[in-house]
């Protein structure tokens, strides 16, 4: 963006007319041409959709892992993978679905919609956003290259000491994967605090707390909880590094350490986690099911209050994960009570769907079928969720293929379903073309039968005591026929997961045009058009009604009043969303880039030696300065 | 769609101070974080006191002077940190430029302090849990008055340059200012477990 053609400050949208304020807004919210422009980039859509086809990648890695695992256990005495490779496989499995598929994907979802749906043109902080992305990026290639290598962490996917300690665990797989989890922290803590700004601040004139759509409202519990939960998993990471690098003896009981100390940390942060990816998702649901049943969502209020209380219910369960490790009495009842009483706003949740269905007159598109797919199979897993939380119960099935059946259940029925369903719902937003609905009805179809048939028979091998984590099992054991059944029915799971991808690709290039609102949706993302322009909206919404698209609108109503020759956006007062100032939004910069790139060198670095803290900051503030220094734009005037 | 112009915000500011400023709740956020991570740290000095016989391990308890001298320091800087903040508040540019250098001489003294507050511990991170857990609480509260130092000079050198005329600049500094304060409160309970707990 160069000065010499730029239009006059005192020149403002109410001036122009429609298609001058397009021109203008275009050339200063665009991404420039070119490898550079495209790296420099800020806007939060483009962002957005690289996290979101990177960790769709990394879930294809996943995915592909979890076949060779099956291709193991499908007959008795294996000799496909050795025990090494298998420890490896299955570490990477549960590592790179929670770390670089779930959470960032549901961060990058995020990133996308909150914008649009809060009717602004950007995220707060729109550099921390590309720093976040070159930083999960990063840190999730590191860990798939010492896969490559054969070098990949092996100590399942939450570390346990003292096997993750330097005694049984030498070498440096155990600090990759310590490592990659601080990247990968980085990056959800920096959408964390971009999402609770840009909904706390930058929220279209009009829209009250109580007028903010429940899947917002949903985001920002979760990035409460990714602010409150991912300090102690840093904590933790940092701590077993530096037992492993420079002989602290954090973890080491002969040295007043403690072994349990490690899971005590790791599950007050990883429960939480299971929410943070919960919580969008069914976020997701409460904001795509209106759309589908012509009437908008039953309880409102419920269901936001229902999804505060979940995140901060959450934070009081991370014991039920260590219930046969011996802890006092008292305490396992409590953790029981609690992990029995987070139940409750997850059924309020659930029947509020039920109601909004019940009320309306569904019509069954496939986000809806993943919806309500979603339901019936999180039910099942939530289900069996209340069965773990009892200490007995869950003492006979601790680490065995009925906790395995258990999570599944609850991550991919509850987040991974919603979650299809969401792409199928905004890929006309992102893309601008709808997917196919048949395909889409096969994908759902068998993903759905796949995913059941793979994961339902798990209940029955846990019951009949087959341990997780073992890369083979004796023929005797009566294992090994409900085993190959799993095994080919992850061959339809894997099947539905391609027709997915293909209709992905397929509509990407040839998809029917969508429009603005293909839909009929109420809410302020489909009222601009698909794919929507560098600044979101021509002219900021004002908001006057929960829903602010009703079908018997034909004009959308705006304020109007914004500088055009700079990046401006509206700040907002928290409670009202009264308008408080016109502040800018900085421009595209390299600096982002150049920021993630030095962070990561200190952080590899400093597996290796603790000096890298030391010089390994130099660069990164000297890239932190570059990219706040002011450069005399009209983003800076004031 | 088509649109209806139902609201003029021509008059608005180009930028909102204190909590109408996207940074004032960056900040916020970043300060939830690391407080949240300081809340851990000491429970996790607890848990680990919990666990053992006796309280320091293996060691005497640390030696007052530097941690006390530095804790009267950091306190007592709170007073030309509030007054830089109602300058920027006010645009004297003259005024905070005085005070963002006063400012930065309070970062760089406890910073000297602290290099006598290691051994003033009489034990090292490897000995034993107790001496990792005072090295990393001490640890992370000297890269917090590090990074808050860099900060504060790289605005001082802001302020004394072309760019610092500016309502942004001066929410910058109150910023800043409130981030020190942060520096400082969450130092107090930290400086009572390293020294005062051991004492109990």
């Amino acid at each position: 963006m160069t000065g010499v053609d730029r239009i006059s400050p005192d020149v403002l949208d109410l001036d122009l007319q429609d298609a001058e304020v397009e021109r203008h807004l275009s050339r200063t919210w665009g991404t420039s041409p070119g490898f550079w422009g495209a790296i420099a980039t800020v806007d939060h859509k483009v962002i957005a959709r690289r996290y979101i086809a990177t960790a769709f990648v990394f879930l294809i890695l996943g995915g592909l892992l979890a076949l060779a695992m099956r291709l193991q256990l499908a007959r008795p005495e294996s000799r496909l993978i050795d025990p090494d490779r298998y420890n490896q496989i299955f570490t990477m499995h549960g590592t790179n679905m929670m770390f670089l598929f779930a959470v960032p994907v549901m961060g990058a979802m995020a990133i996308y919609l909150v914008p649009l749906m809060v009717g602004t043109r950007n995220v707060a902080f729109p550099r921390l956003n590309a720093f976040s992305y070159w930083i999960f990026l990063i840190g999730g290639s590191l860990l798939w290259l010492s896969f490559a290598l054969d070098a990949a962490p092996d100590v399942g996917w939450f570390a346990y000491v003292p096997l993750s300690g330097p005694q049984y665990s030498p070498g440096k797989r155990t600090d990759l994967w310590a490592q990659m989890i601080t990247f990968t922290e980085v990056s959800a803590l920096a959408i964390a605090i971009e999402v609770v700004v840009t909904v706390f601040k930058q929220r279209a004139p009009g829209m009250s707390l109580d007028r903010i759509p429940v899947l917002v409202w949903a985001m920002v519990v979760m990035s409460f909880q990714v602010i409150m939960a991912m300090p102690s998993i840093m904590f933790a990471s940092t701590t077993l590094i530096l037992d492993r690098l420079v002989g602290t003896q954090f973890y080491n009981p002969a040295e007043g350490g403690d072994a349990l100390l490690w899971q005590h940390l790791f599950w007050f942060f990883g429960h939480p986690e299971v929410y943070i990816i919960f919580l969008p998702a069914v976020g997701m649901v409460s904001s795509m099911l209106p759309t589908f049943v012509g009437r908008p969502i039953f309880g409102y209020l419920a269901l936001v209050m229902a999804l505060i209380t979940t995140g901060i219910l959450s934070f009081g369960l991370w014991v039920h994960h260590m219930f046969v490790v011996g802890l006092p009495r008292m305490g396992e009842s409590f953790f029981t009570a609690s992990s029995m009483a987070i139940a409750v706003p997850a059924g309020i949740q659930i029947f509020c769907w039920l109601a909004t269905l019940w009320l309306g007159r569904p019509v069954f598109r496939v986000p809806l079928l993943f919806i309500i797919g979603f339901i019936v199979t999180f039910v099942m897993g939530g289900m069996t969720g209340v069965m773990v939380a009892s200490v007995p119960f869950d003492t006979q099935v601790h680490d065995t293929y009925f906790v395995v059946a258990h999570f599944h259940y609850v991550l991919v029925g509850g987040a991974v379903f919603p979650l299809l369903g969401a792409i199928y719902y905004w890929f006309p937003k992102m893309t601008g073309r709808m997917m196919s609905e048949t395909l889409g009805r096969w994908a759902f179809g068998l993903i759905f039968v796949g995913f059941h048939l793979t994961f339902f028979p798990m209940h029955i091998l846990g019951l009949q005591g087959m341990p997780r984590r073992i890369y083979t099992y004796q023929p005797e054991l009566p294992w090994s026929g409900l085993n190959l059944f799993i095994s080919i029915s992850s061959l339809i799971l894997a099947l539905g997961f391609l027709v997915f991808f293909v209709d992905v690709l397929r509509s990407w290039r040839h998809g029917l045009p969508a429009g603005p609102n293909p839909w009929g949706a109420s809410t302020l993302e489909w009222a601009t058009p698909s794919p929507p322009p560098p600044y979101n909206f021509l002219r900021i919404p004002v908001v006057q009604d929960r829903n602010p698209l009703r079908p018997e609108d034909k004009e959308l109503p705006v304020a109007a009043g914004l500088r055009v020759d700079r990046r401006e956006l509206l700040v907002t007062s928290v409670v009202e969303a009264l308008p408080e100032a016109r502040e800018s939004s900085p421009q595209n910069s390299i600096w982002p880039f150049w920021a993630a790139l030095a962070t990561s060198f200190m952080l590899v670095w400093s597996i290796f030696s603790p000096w890298a803290v030391v010089w390994g900051a130099i660069p990164v503030a000297v890239a932190l300065i570059a990219w706040f220094w002011p450069k005399g734009t009209p983003e800076d005037e004031a | 769609m088509k649109s209806r112009i139902v609201l003029d915000v021509s008059k608005l500011p180009l930028h909102g101070m204190g909590n109408a400023s996207l940074t004032w709740w960056g900040t916020c956020a970043f300060m939830l974080i690391e407080g949240s991570g300081f809340a851990l740290a000491i429970a996790v000095y607890f848990y680990l006191m919990s666990m053992a016989p006796e309280w320091p391990i293996n060691a005497p308890a640390p030696d007052l002077w530097a941690g006390t001298w530095l804790t009267i320091l950091l306190v007592a800087s709170v007073i030309p940190n509030i007054l830089v903040s109602s300058w920027a508040g006010k645009s004297d540019l003259r005024k905070v430029r005085i005070g963002l250098v006063v400012m930065s001489l309070m970062g760089i003294l406890p910073l000297a302090l602290r290099i006598f507050e290691f051994p003033a511990l009489h034990i090292l991170w490897d000995q034993n849990a107790y001496g990792s857990i005072t090295w990393v609480l001490l640890g992370l509260h000297t890269t917090h008055i590090l990074t808050d130092l860099i900060d504060t000079l790289v605005l001082a050198c802001l302020m004394f340059s072309k760019h610092a005329d500016n309502p942004r600049r001066y929410g910058d500094v109150e910023d800043n200012a409130l981030y020190w304060n942060f520096v400082v409160v969450a130092w107090l309970p930290i400086y009572a477990c390293i020294y005062w707990v051991p004492r109990l």
